[in-house]
């Protein structure tokens, strides 16, 4: 048994690590419950399995077949996007949709459904899935797309890993002219201007994002960035340097003292700086990713993310009344994310994108007071009709998911018996 | 970059230092990769993904019996009939359960001829081609485990000390020539081979770093290198232990 912790360090738990890594996988190594777990990034419970197993999949990364023609690879599921990337980057082809970073796997992406700053165009990275193949503790083995068995590849799709372990994927690339974006910098100073933005840059620009400073109380000011990608040559190519913060301080270093003049100091900043410049895709998509272990800045107790998704209807007045809760908590981190989904349906039965903005905020644990913080929160969230996010979640009670998730029902029905999560025991019950 | 007309040998080809030192290879420009190795469909599979992430490399796979000498002196000739290698890494092994050792002579016959006999094999018969030729980059994967007998793996460790010793004779045979002897010596490294550890909460070395650290030693032909660095000065002081000390660990 081996202590592992999930990208919020809220709680380790002892489990037992099989490591897969012979393909073709054909089946689980034995476990009374077990649960794929990748790069462990997801910042709650759905990586998680205590007093169970975890197979773990990062020695599945593999490339299998690449069709340049059709812009389709096929590897193993313990791929890692960031190798996707710089592998096909410099031959003209790009994952279409990724996250905030790209240190997951290609299992990991698929199972939590992810987004990037482009849903608009490209949807998820689930809608540009061609093919997956899901091995089921029994050891039946299933190819599933969007026409074969579309049922379990919409179970699969944002699945949270519990209807088996993706072990293979086909995914559809997109062009690209090279490794740099055209991107612009606009400070809003208020929720109306933001939306005013967004819903401005969404047929020029590839992608959209904002930072909020959540201290900014129901005003909500921020910095909103656009990008699309682009032929010309930028600068020269981001250094490899990284940075490592060494350990986890007995205190948060984002706390009281820190969160409003450094929220305050990165707007001034950024508006100083807005405009138009090149940037490489790279600290453009994945910021943090230079900076290995930054989670260790909340300190040894770790941090929550509260990432939900409101609908527009009532969505800005939601998203006033949860800044002025955080604002008047004094709770909160310096990332804050704010930003609106494109119109279409969701490819899995659990997927979180759908129509409507997305709040994604850091909070360190403080323990009960945080948690007061979200039940605030919770309650605003009830009355918008909104939900949070699986793949950011420690804490959400049961109602709250089964609220905002409507397909949850239909998902049950393809489980695996032998697959569980500390997250599927909290909200599904087993 | 340096080796993009390079001829590069990876003996145990689906281990997994080797597979990720084939990345870090193929991430410099190679001209030609071979891959040999027990089983001819883990081969297929591993060189079909070389072949994606290079596919200006010619890379073919070679599958035979390592242990066997005419085997492994077929491999190595019919390797070299295209011309002589520029580098050499030979890196199969198993680590063996220590118990069953001590149960079963058998099983640690076994365990030494893969890990100690076999590998020094396959260096004496790159070793003659390269002699020939005149030049070359030959790398052994030994083991910090060959470095002082312990109680919890002395047959492991006493097949790479055999490593250690023919790796010691090649250096001192082509001392001044243009043939390089590169001894390996990995720490636990985070492979299949150590799944076990790793779920008793053993911290070990990311297999990708190891790569890069090998990699970069035999581009500069360093005679010895420990992986990461600081197990050499872990090994000097495990070495240097007087016994009445060594004897209570229990290592």
């Amino acid at each position: 048994m081996v202590e592992v912790n999930s990208w919020g360090r809220l709680e380790a738990g002892r489990h037992q690590l099989l490591p897969l890594t012979q393909h073709p996988c054909t089946t689980l190594p034995l476990a009374a419950h077990g649960l794929a777990y990748g790069m462990g990034r997801s910042y709650g419970d759905v990586c998680l399995n205590p007093g169970g197993a975890l197979w773990a999949t990062r020695g599945l990364d593999r490339l299998l077949a690449w069709d340049e023609e059709a812009g389709i690879l096929t590897c193993e599921a313990g791929v890692l996007l960031r190798d996707i990337q710089r592998l096909l980057v410099p031959r003209g082809w790009m994952l279409p949709v990724t996250p905030g970073t790209q240190l997951v796997t290609v299992g990991g992406a698929i199972a939590n459904d992810v987004h990037g700053k482009n849903h608009h165009v490209h949807g998820t990275f689930g809608d540009n899935v061609q093919q997956l193949q899901l091995l089921r503790t029994d050891g039946e083995l299933m190819d599933c797309s969007a026409v074969r068995r579309p049922d379990w590849f919409a179970a699969t799709v944002g699945g949270l890993g519990l209807t088996g372990v993706i072990t293979q994927a086909s995914l559809r690339m997109r062009r690209v002219q090279g490794p740099w974006l055209d991107t612009e910098t606009i400070a809003y100073a208020s929720l109306d201007e933001f939306f005013a933005l967004a819903d401005a840059s969404e047929a020029e620009w590839e992608h959209t994002v904002s930072w909020i400073d959540c201290m900014s109380g129901q005003t909500g000011r921020g910095i909103f960035m656009r990008g699309n990608m682009s032929a010309m040559a930028g600068g020269p190519s981001p250094s490899a340097r990284k940075l490592t913060i060494p350990f986890a301080p007995p205190i948060s270093l984002v706390n009281r003292l820190s969160l409003r003049p450094f929220n305050a100091a990165y707007y001034h900043l950024h508006r100083r700086n807005s405009g138009r410049q090149p940037a490489h895709y790279e600290p453009f998509f994945y910021p943090l990713d230079n900076i290995q272990e930054w989670n260790r800045i909340y300190g040894r107790k770790g941090f929550y993310q509260y990432q939900c998704v409101l609908p527009r209807q009532g969505g800005m007045e939601a998203v006033q009344a949860m800044l002025r809760a955080i604002t008047a908590a004094r709770e909160g981190s310096f990332l804050g994310v704010l930003k609106t989904f494109g119109n279409r349906p969701a490819p899995g039965m659990l997927s979180f994108a759908r129509p409507g903005v997305t709040l994604a905020l850091d909070f360190p644990n403080k323990g009960t007071s945080t948690l007061r913080l979200f039940e605030r929160l919770d309650a605003v969230l009830r009355e918008a009709q909104g939900c949070l996010y699986p793949a950011k979640d420690a804490r959400m009670p049961r109602d709250l998911f089964e609220a905002g998730y409507p397909r949850l029902a239909e998902f049950l029905r393809y489980r695996d018996p032998g697959i569980r999560s500390a997250f599927s025991q909290r909200t599904m019950g087993s | 970059m340096p080796n993009h007309d390079k001829t590069i040998v990876l003996v145990g080809a689906t281990s997994a230092i080797a597979e990720h030192c084939a990345r870090v290879w193929l991430q410099q420009g190679v001209a030609r990769l071979v891959l040999v190795g027990r089983d001819a469909a883990r081969l297929e599979r591993l060189a079909d993904d070389l072949r994606i992430r290079s596919p200006g490399t010619d890379i073919s796979a070679m599958h035979g019996d390592l242990v066997r000498p005419e085997s492994i002196q077929d491999i190595a000739d019919s390797i070299t009939a295209h011309g002589c290698p520029d580098r050499v890494l030979i890196a199969h092994g198993a680590l063996p359960e220590q118990t069953e050792c001590q149960a079963d002579l058998a099983e640690a016959e076994k365990a030494m001829h893969l890990n100690g006999i076999s590998p020094a094999l396959f260096a004496e018969a790159f070793a003659a081609h390269m002699a020939r030729a005149g030049a070359g980059t030959l790398g052994i994967i030994g083991s910090v485990a060959g470095d002082r007998g312990r109680k919890s793996n002395y047959v492991y460790g006493a097949a790479k000390g055999l490593v250690t010793r023919y790796a010691e004779g090649l250096q001192h045979r082509f001392a001044g020539t243009g043939i390089k002897v590169v001894l390996i010596k990995p720490g636990p490294t985070d492979t299949p081979m150590t799944a076990h550890l790793k779920s008793q909460g053993a911290k070990l070395a990311p297999v990708e770093e190891v790569a890069r650290a090998i990699v970069r030693g035999m581009e500069q032909g360093q005679p010895e290198i420990y992986v990461p660095g600081k197990w050499r000065w872990i090994m000097l002081v495990i070495r240097n232990l007087p016994r009445f000390v060594f004897n209570k660990m229990d290592i």
